[in-house]
């Protein structure tokens, strides 16, 4: 089956991400096809690169990172809602004349029309959220 | 060997697999969080797509569709009008659950678009028949 994600609630105040994760690693190792992973609402702080978690515990983005490179995962965040938040690419941070960008390895920022078409292509569109 | 039977709505025959159907399912307060806001942004984007599209207000989430709303002591934008502009983007079909709208001493005079009040029981169906559902 086809899959789409949607994680609509930022990493460690919320469980969603993490669920999201476990749910996409065994769909995966079930054969699945994940068609995209769209990060919205606060779900868009799970892409910024600059958290830095206790030792003893998961970092969420960097899960997320090295799962999309593995799988070639596409993990997209929406772009209104990241500016909002902060949450910045190379070319985004340089178009606001802010002196950093802060997105994780293996994300890219780009419109909810991402997650329209995620909702049209895939055979499901699963939601993690509050 | 016989067909098996559909049992889901884009496993119908004949259905044009471009057009699904979505709900965006609306269940809070207008400010107490971006929820409502960032749903309806979704909602806008998403007209360009030319999908089957219904929005669809349960518990808390009938407080954005109150007329008279007044943001200006929290410094937040009162987005309530927009719902009325939605008709220019081709939603038009807007459902209110009877259930939330009487536990809050609410009718539908009180609210700023003209919506379809339905039960519970009805709105379970209806959710049954959708491909797509955006829950905020």
């Amino acid at each position: 089956m086809k899959l789409g994600i949607l994680i609509n609630e930022g990493p460690y105040q919320h469980q969603a991400s993490d669920t999201a994760y476990q749910f996409t690693k065994a769909a995966l190792a079930k054969g699945h096809e994940i068609f995209r992973i769209f990060f919205y609402n606060d779900g868009v702080n799970n892409g910024s690169r600059l958290g830095v978690p206790p030792q003893d515990d998961r970092n969420v983005t960097k899960l997320w990172s090295e799962l999309a490179a593995k799988h070639d995962l596409d993990l997209v965040v929406c772009i209104a809602a990241a500016q909002r938040r902060g949450i910045l690419d190379e070319r985004e941070a340089k178009r606001h004349g802010k002196d950093s960008s802060n997105l994780a390895p293996g994300f890219r920022i780009s419109g909810l029309g991402q997650l329209i078409e995620a909702g049209i292509q895939a055979d499901r569109l699963v939601v993690f959220g509050d | 060997m016989s067909t098996p039977m559909p049992s889901e709505p884009w496993e119908q025959p004949g259905k044009d697999p471009a057009v699904k159907k979505f709900m965006y399912v609306n269940r809070r307060a207008p400010y107490g969080t971006i929820y409502a806001l960032e749903s309806l942004e979704v909602v806008l984007i998403a007209a360009a797509f030319e999908q089957d599209v219904s929005l669809v207000f349960i518990d808390d989430g009938v407080y954005q569709l109150k007329k008279g709303q007044d943001t200006g002591e929290i410094g937040m934008k009162n987005f309530s009008p927009t719902f009325r502009a939605l008709e220019g983007y081709d939603v038009e079909k807007l459902y209110v659950e009877k259930e939330s709208l009487w536990t809050r001493g609410l009718t539908e005079d009180d609210l700023v678009v003209p919506v379809q009040v339905v039960s519970r029981e009805e709105l379970r169906e209806f959710m049954d028949q959708q491909e797509v559902i955006l829950s905020f």
